[in-house]
């Protein structure tokens, strides 16, 4: 009798619990993490999302690896953000052999044209478009529209979940503008080596100006300093946000020579770890909004 | 011309104020390299760059970028390790170099192991490579101050400092000032060091220091003229590196001790004094 009891209680470890609860759930795979955190607040308890390039990397120089091809072949649906973001998804599609649809996420939106400059190319448009809050309403919709393609028994779970996340949304959108509002519109005028912020720049009217004739590698020399200076003072910009000058008493220098105030990162394309500052989309626009204004509103020294 | 030479200092502040402390630095740290190369330390500006490291790492880890911190830890670490290798080379058998060698390995050992404990050594790279584009007023300042103690020093040890890098034994017998004037002139170097790495970064700041002493060396027999030779090459090099860098985007540091460098090999094949030439094309005898 005990030696029976023990053996159903060593079978009963044996057969880990979980997996009758995260059979039922529909595997989904997002392409990189802005869009698998739009999916899951969409998606709820009903999915698992996976995300193929992770917090922290960067999208543009990813490498798919075996385990990504997996994924996909696991997943029920793909979510992709389209135009053009994602160049090596459509032979990892084909090598993995999934069956899984593919969702575009930015369906329906007006994408921007590029910005002359700028280093990576996707070609002539603008992928970053999830810089822009009321894209992202877009995205969430798309990505409804998706999840219940794929899994029509949960339709009421995301249309729920999607309306509360749109409303979320809108409260977002509105703070973004509120902000912008309070900055007085000659400083609203940052420089910035991120050539991601087209929408941002687009929706709030916040000009993005990209350094000329900067060397963005390793160490700034005096040529770059200077022509950092002449080009902050020639075009009156108020804020500074420089991914190779991370010295802050770089910043502080030029900040002290212009009257831009500098400091802070801008995140682009992807989210940063639980312990960063933009964990969630939505805590990536209140991160870059807040940054922004903390640079923008103050009057220089 | 003018566009060349002065406009980059006559329009950004940034570079007048670079200027003011590779000069500060230059005239500071040319003397002080003459004597290590005299007493045979050249390579002890590099060891004490290293024993520095650690005390400023510390003085960081505690406060963060903060000027003060960083100088009092580097020039803490630095005066506990030139005065324990000075005073066991002076009462052991040990030689200067073998004692210093032993103490600036334990100092960086320690201020390794330190950071390490603390988990960061990201933005220590910020330091190691100096930031002569970025001074403000309180760097400034230190370089100034550094600069200014340094020449009192000098002037001050500078008998005692010359007789024992020709005569130690000579100087011994007359005279006991030969043991606090070595610790007085190790606490310069390091004094020169802790203002070094705060304008062009640790692995550099040695580099204004022996590459000016090293060239002046060809020039001059006479050590007045050798310690003068020495400041004012070492300026020279300062305000070329930074035209360097500006006209052509050179990064600052490396600039100024590239130049430095080429003055250092331009001396050694041309200087009067025991250069390549000069020795290499007999002189005519003086015939009877």
């Amino acid at each position: 009798m005990k030696r029976r009891f023990l053996i159903a209680a060593l079978i009963a470890l044996l057969v880990p619990a979980p997996q009758a609860v995260a059979q039922s759930k529909t595997k989904v795979v997002a392409t990189f993490s802005i869009l698998a955190d739009i999916v899951s607040n969409v998606g709820g308890d009903r999915v698992e999302v996976t995300s193929l390039v992770g917090a922290n990397s960067d999208a543009h120089v990813y490498n798919p690896s075996p385990a990504d091809a997996r994924k996909l072949a696991d997943a029920r649906v793909v979510f992709v953000n389209g135009l053009g973001f994602e160049g090596w998804l459509e032979r990892l599609v084909k090598a993995s052999g999934t069956k899984a649809p593919t969702v575009v996420a930015s369906k329906g939106i007006k994408p921007l044209e590029r910005a002359a400059s700028g280093g990576h190319s996707h070609g002539r448009v603008d992928p970053h478009a999830w810089q822009s809050v009321a894209n992202v309403k877009v995205y969430a919709t798309n990505v409804r529209d998706g999840l219940i393609a794929a899994d029509p028994a949960g339709k009421a779970t995301y249309d729920a979940n999607a309306a509360a996340y749109l409303e979320k949304l809108d409260a977002l959108d509105k703070e973004v503008r509120d902000a912008v509002a309070k900055i007085p519109a000659e400083r609203r005028r940052v420089l910035t080596t991120h050539d991601s912020f087209g929408y941002f720049a687009a929706a709030y009217g916040i000009e993005m100006v990209a350094p000329q004739g900067v060397s963005t590698e390793s160490e700034p020399s005096a040529k770059d300093v200077a022509a950092l200076i002449t080009q902050i003072k020639n075009k009156k910009i108020s804020g500074v946000f420089m991914e190779n000058v991370t010295d802050p008493r770089l910043i502080q220098r030029i900040s002290a020579e212009t009257g831009a105030k500098g400091g802070g990162t801008l995140y682009s394309d992807a989210l940063t770890d639980p312990k960063g500052p933009a964990p969630t989309y939505i805590d990536l626009i209140r991160h870059n909004i807040r940054t922004l204004s903390q640079a923008l509103m103050t009057k220089p020294l | 011309m003018f566009d060349l030479l002065i406009a980059p200092f006559s329009e950004f502040e940034f570079m007048r104020r670079a200027l003011a402390g590779v000069l500060a630095l230059a005239f500071g740290a040319g003397p002080i390299g003459v004597f290590l190369m005299l007493r045979r330390m050249s390579l002890v500006g590099d060891a004490m760059a290293h024993a520095i490291l650690p005390g400023a790492a510390i003085g960081f880890l505690i406060s963060g970028l903060n000027l003060f911190a960083m100088a009092t830890g580097g020039l803490i670490a630095g005066f506990v390790v030139a005065l324990a290798a000075g005073l066991v080379a002076r009462v052991t058998e040990l030689k200067e170099d073998a004692s210093l060698a032993a103490f600036f390995l334990i100092s960086l050992a320690v201020g390794v192991t330190i950071v390490s404990i603390r988990g960061t050594n990201i933005d220590l790279l910020h330091f190691l490579f100096g930031t002569v584009l970025a001074l403000d007023d309180q760097t400034l300042i230190l370089i100034a101050v550094n600069a200014t103690v340094t020449l009192i020093g000098l002037a001050l040890i500078y008998r005692p400092l010359l007789l024992e890098c020709v005569d130690p034994n000579f100087l011994r017998s007359v005279s006991r000032a030969g043991g606090p004037a070595h610790i007085l002139f190790l606490a310069l170097v390091v004094l020169n060091l802790v203002s070094g790495f705060h304008a062009l970064g640790t692995l550099l700041a040695v580099g204004i220091m022996m590459l000016p002493a090293a060239a002046a060396r060809f020039w001059a027999r006479d050590i007045t003229t050798m310690l003068v030779i020495s400041a004012l090459v070492g300026a020279a090099s300062g305000y070329a590196g930074l035209l360097l860098s500006y006209h052509t985007s050179v990064p600052s540091g490396p600039a100024v001790i590239l130049v430095a460098g080429g003055i250092y090999a331009v001396s050694v094949v041309f200087g009067p004094v025991g250069g390549l030439i000069q020795r290499l094309v007999p002189r005519r005898h003086l015939e009877a």
